[in-house]
């Protein structure tokens, strides 16, 4: 019974996938918000490679991701969509832009120019648009697919808390690597960053650990009435 | 109705827009990382378009995991770059030519 209600899972799956559904299809609500997401996120990703200067291509990248969130949210991932917001636009576009205005580069010199790569540029973007639309053209899903993975119950549960279910027990320790991935990320970027001044007075704690007593310290016998 | 279909067409064009970005820009090492950055949004939206479509919420784990890679490579990827502003003056690709490649 499970088995005849997957295949017919799958006869939906594989009949979004026919082209002939493209052409005549009735627009709801939602698909005009998607297509809505969908083009602001496409066209600003646009003004990202295009724009003339560093500070602008921040900020479309910043409309970018927010709009990528509400195609997220469309799709059931509150949590991620919300991820985004907070990781990408909260931390990850603010560290560009803040880098982007301490590095304080020469205008001019940072001006998109377009460069000889431009054709092999176009060429290589085609080829792989016309091989991801080749792959996508002659693709059925595998009816092995829904025997072999287990539906989650994120239909039962809200998005936050099945996550949460899953990651912190079958996933657990990928998790684990993925704090240490940041952790080895943040211990990197301090030391590529830290650089070392002349003219201030710094501990040197080996320096001090081997100092010989003796040579240090020196003894005079000072008699009454004398100075040094 | 929107389906999975739409989703992999809006990733594959963000996709091939991040990997335009790279060759267009021969100036200025930032907006190249934010071309990987637009390429590895687009692989997040096919995870969980994926996920949402066969619902199973793997691929919504693995899109947590490419984001965190993605923050640590923006990271890393910014640290180089001020490191090599300090010892260049210059955010050019151009001007990467110390080893004659």
């Amino acid at each position: 019974m499970v088995i005849a209600g997957n295949s017919r899972l799958l006869e939906i799956l594989n009949l979004t996938l026919d082209l002939d559904n493209y052409l005549e299809f009735r627009m709801n609500p939602s698909d005009f918000v998607f297509f809505v997401f969908s083009f602001v996120t496409i066209s600003s990703a646009v003004c990202v490679i295009f724009a003339s200067s560093s500070v602008h291509s921040v900020l479309w990248l910043i409309l970018s991701f927010i709009s990528a969130a509400g195609l997220f949210i469309l799709l059931n991932a509150e949590f991620l969509a919300m991820l985004l917001v907070v990781v990408y636009v909260g931390a990850v576009a603010v560290l560009f832009l803040f880098v982007v205005m301490m590095l304080n580069a020469d205008p001019k010199k940072t001006k998109t120019k377009f460069s000889n790569f431009v054709p092999v540029g176009i060429l290589t973007a085609l080829i792989i648009f016309l091989e991801l639309g080749v792959v996508f053209g002659g693709w059925r899903f595998s009816e092995e697919l829904y025997i072999n993975s287990v539906p989650s119950n994120f239909i039962i549960d809200d998005n936050t808390s099945s996550l949460g279910n899953i990651l912190y027990t079958n996933y657990f320790l990928p998790f684990q690597i993925a704090g240490i991935i940041l952790l080895v990320a943040m211990i990197g970027a301090i030391i590529l960053t830290l650089s070392k001044r002349d003219g201030v007075k710094r501990q040197d704690v080996l320096d001090q650990i081997y100092r010989d007593p003796n040579k240090s310290v020196i003894l005079k016998d000072i008699k009454p009435g004398q100075g040094l | 109705m929107i389906g999975l279909g739409h989703y992999l067409t809006v990733a594959s064009i963000l996709f091939v827009i991040g990997i335009f970005g790279i060759f267009l820009n021969r100036r200025n090492v930032i907006i190249v990382l934010m071309s990987i950055e637009i390429m590895l949004l687009s692989i997040n939206l096919n995870m969980v378009a994926f996920s949402y479509f066969l619902g199973d919420l793997k691929g919504q784990i693995f899109s947590m995991f490419i984001l965190t890679v993605a923050a640590a490579e923006a990271a890393i990827g910014l640290a180089i770059l001020v490191c090599y502003f300090r010892n260049k003056g210059s955010i050019s690709i151009e001007s990467v030519n110390t080893m004659k490649g």
